[in-house]
């Protein structure tokens, strides 16, 4: 019982403390230096044999310039830029947004909100495949569950959703949401109990409530959570392939792809991986300041992961 | 009359009980909504699957017309040619599962206790490298992975699956364990010190079975992680009796005669086992810590 909470408090945001520190610092020697780095020698071998090393490779592949030249001659490769661009800024922040709000709903103490709570995470248990199969098929035309509840209804005929390119489009960014808001609103919900009760007494009492006590009191304090999670989820949006591919799955006719479906596109389907290679890592002038600004923000702000 | 009187009775309520009342309602049309949402994905994979004819005709049902279990039976005897090698994909399934969770323990826990609790230099430079690898989107990597793989000698081989599931489980296992055991008192690996421990003693003794609701939770992870990833299981291996369930699933996608109900059948199938772990170790497990499975 007691470890079910230590878990859970470090899985916690740390706030404040420099965290433990030995009582004895020295350098190791002899057998213990022997044995450090035997300990270290299985993630050290796994770490350059297939992460290094591919990364490495990466680079290899995608050295020649041709190959962006050829990217930005291609047309489809504009439109995925561009599906990216929208993808990942309407995806992430509607989600961290609304997640955040949410995660305000979930703090109130009624049994009927709980056992919503309990239901509202099954996106994130249910593994990607078979969530965004089921988009795919909900959506797919006149047969599609979402067409025959519109004509059940209210007598629409509903639109064929991988028909047109902003339909699909959309299609994808709320499969996306779906799958993925209960996660981020469990993460902000944890943040949110984290803030003493006295805070919002102390608040109430100056007048504070409702929507100005969330623009005052919470997001404040929230401030620091919520922009490292938009900016991991950035990051991790931005390599998001599983969604697009089930989903829309580019139609109609590759409109819809982004550069983490292009990429695989281009090394399977048109035996080309140095193209695919070159145009996952057009997206490293994005992706490195990115991660350089988030790994300082998780270094200085203490920040849990 | 009963209106009037009912909005005379309304106005004579003072401004907070309105304003409760309003909020109220406002979070039960909110909960509805949020229920709807929730749940119509699922409900759809249930429709779908119950439906006995299948095929292609399944057409504006928005509930199933004729329910019936035939479409888990046929997946579960293996009656269609799309699932005639169903148990061996999920034997694979579980195969990668069981086996990135245990190098992915194993080989955290190794690395965490050398970088943690003996007193190393440049550990924090390690640690780094770690949260370096776990920030970094996993699909810009898949196809010089295959390459590398290939020039190991190990493509179509489930090994180079779990080797990839490794590399992505690991680092998130450093930070966890990393985390975990700063309430493990260094007192104690220094009282054994003391005694004339050595370190191998010290890690199986002291570390391993202190740390075992982290490792738990680490495995746990690591497991459910190997089970849901799809891009790296599509594009190591090849078809079909080395698939595991997840590439299986594509298959149907693929096709426009498909069965979609023995898809919906088998996509259910699939989901339940890690559903029904994650439910059953909810509190656990704690919130921040299935955080990696946004990598999907």
């Amino acid at each position: 019982m007691s470890g079910r909470q230590q878990v859970v408090a470090a899985a916690r945001p740390v706030v404040g403390g420099g965290g433990w520190r030995p009582t004895w610092r020295g350098h190791l020697h002899g057998s213990e230096l022997t044995w450090a780095i035997a300990f270290l020698v299985p993630y050290a071998a796994v770490f350059f044999a297939f992460a290094v090393y591919p990364i490495a490779y990466g680079f290899w592949m995608g050295r020649e310039p041709s190959l962006y030249a050829h990217l930005v001659s291609d047309p489809r490769y504009i439109t995925t830029v561009i599906n990216t661009v929208l993808y990942v800024g309407l995806a992430v922040n509607v989600k961290m947004f609304l997640a955040l709000l949410l995660s305000g709903f979930f703090t109130r103490r009624r049994w009927w909100i709980k056992a919503l709570l309990v239901i509202y995470i099954l996106p994130w248990a249910l593994p990607a495949v078979p969530a965004f199969l089921s988009f795919h098929w909900m959506l797919i035309g006149e047969q599609g569950l979402v067409d025959s509840v519109l004509q059940a209804l209210f007598s629409i005929d509903g639109p064929i959703w991988f028909n047109d390119r902003w339909l699909a489009l959309g299609s994808n960014i709320i499969a996306y949401i779906w799958k993925w808001m209960p996660f981020w609103t469990v993460i902000f919900l944890a943040g949110r109990m984290a803030i003493p009760e006295d805070i919002y007494e102390a608040a109430d009492i100056d007048g504070a409530t409702g929507a100005r006590g969330f623009v005052h009191v919470t997001f404040p304090l929230l401030a620091n959570i919520y922009l490292v999670c938009t900016l991991l989820s950035i990051i991790w949006t931005l390599g998001d392939f599983t969604s697009v591919f089930f989903v829309s799955g580019g139609a109609p006719a590759m409109s819809t792809d982004v550069l983490a479906t292009i990429g695989i596109r281009y090394a399977l389907d048109l035996a080309q991986p140095q193209l695919g290679v070159a145009a996952m890592l057009s997206a490293l002038p994005v992706l490195i300041p990115l991660v350089i600004v988030l790994m300082r923000k998780v270094q200085a702000t203490e920040v849990q992961l | 009359m009963s209106v009037a009187l009912s909005f005379g009775r309304a106005a004579r309520w003072p401004r907070y009980r309105v304003r409760r009342v309003l909020t109220e309602a406002a979070s039960v049309v909110l909960g509805v909504v949020l229920l709807v949402w929730s749940l119509l994905p699922v409900y759809n994979m249930l429709l779908i699957a119950l439906d006995p004819e299948g095929d292609n005709e399944f057409a504006g049902y928005i509930w199933p017309p004729d329910p019936s279990l035939e479409s888990f039976r046929v997946v579960w005897t293996e009656g269609h040619w799309y699932l005639e090698h169903f148990w061996n994909q999920f034997g694979n399934s579980l195969y990668v599962g069981l086996l990135t969770m245990v190098l992915t323990v194993l080989v955290g826990s190794l690395a965490s206790f050398a970088i943690g609790r003996m007193q190393l230099r440049n550990a924090r430079m390690l640690t780094n490298a770690a949260l370096l690898t776990y920030v970094l989107p996993s699909s810009f990597l898949a196809i010089p992975f295959l390459g590398v793989v290939r020039s190991y000698g190990l493509s179509d081989n489930l090994w180079a699956v779990i080797a990839a599931e490794v590399m992505f489980a690991t680092p998130f296992a450093i930070l966890i364990l990393q985390q975990y055991a700063k309430l493990i008192p260094i007192e104690l690996d220094e009282a054994a010190r003391v005694d004339g421990a050595s370190p191998v003693q010290l890690y199986v003794r002291i570390y391993l079975p202190l740390m075992a609701p982290g490792l738990a939770a680490v495995g746990t992870y690591a497991l459910l992680l190997a089970w849901g990833e799809y891009l790296y299981q599509y594009v190591l291996l090849s078809p079909t009796r080395n698939w595991t369930v997840a590439v299986a699933l594509e298959q149907f996608w693929d096709s426009d005669e498909a069965p979609w109900n023995y898809m919906m059948a088998l996509a259910i199938m699939y989901a339940l086992p890690p559903i029904a772990i994650f439910y059953a170790l909810r509190h656990y497990i704690g919130a921040g810590l299935m955080m990696g499975r946004v990598k999907g």
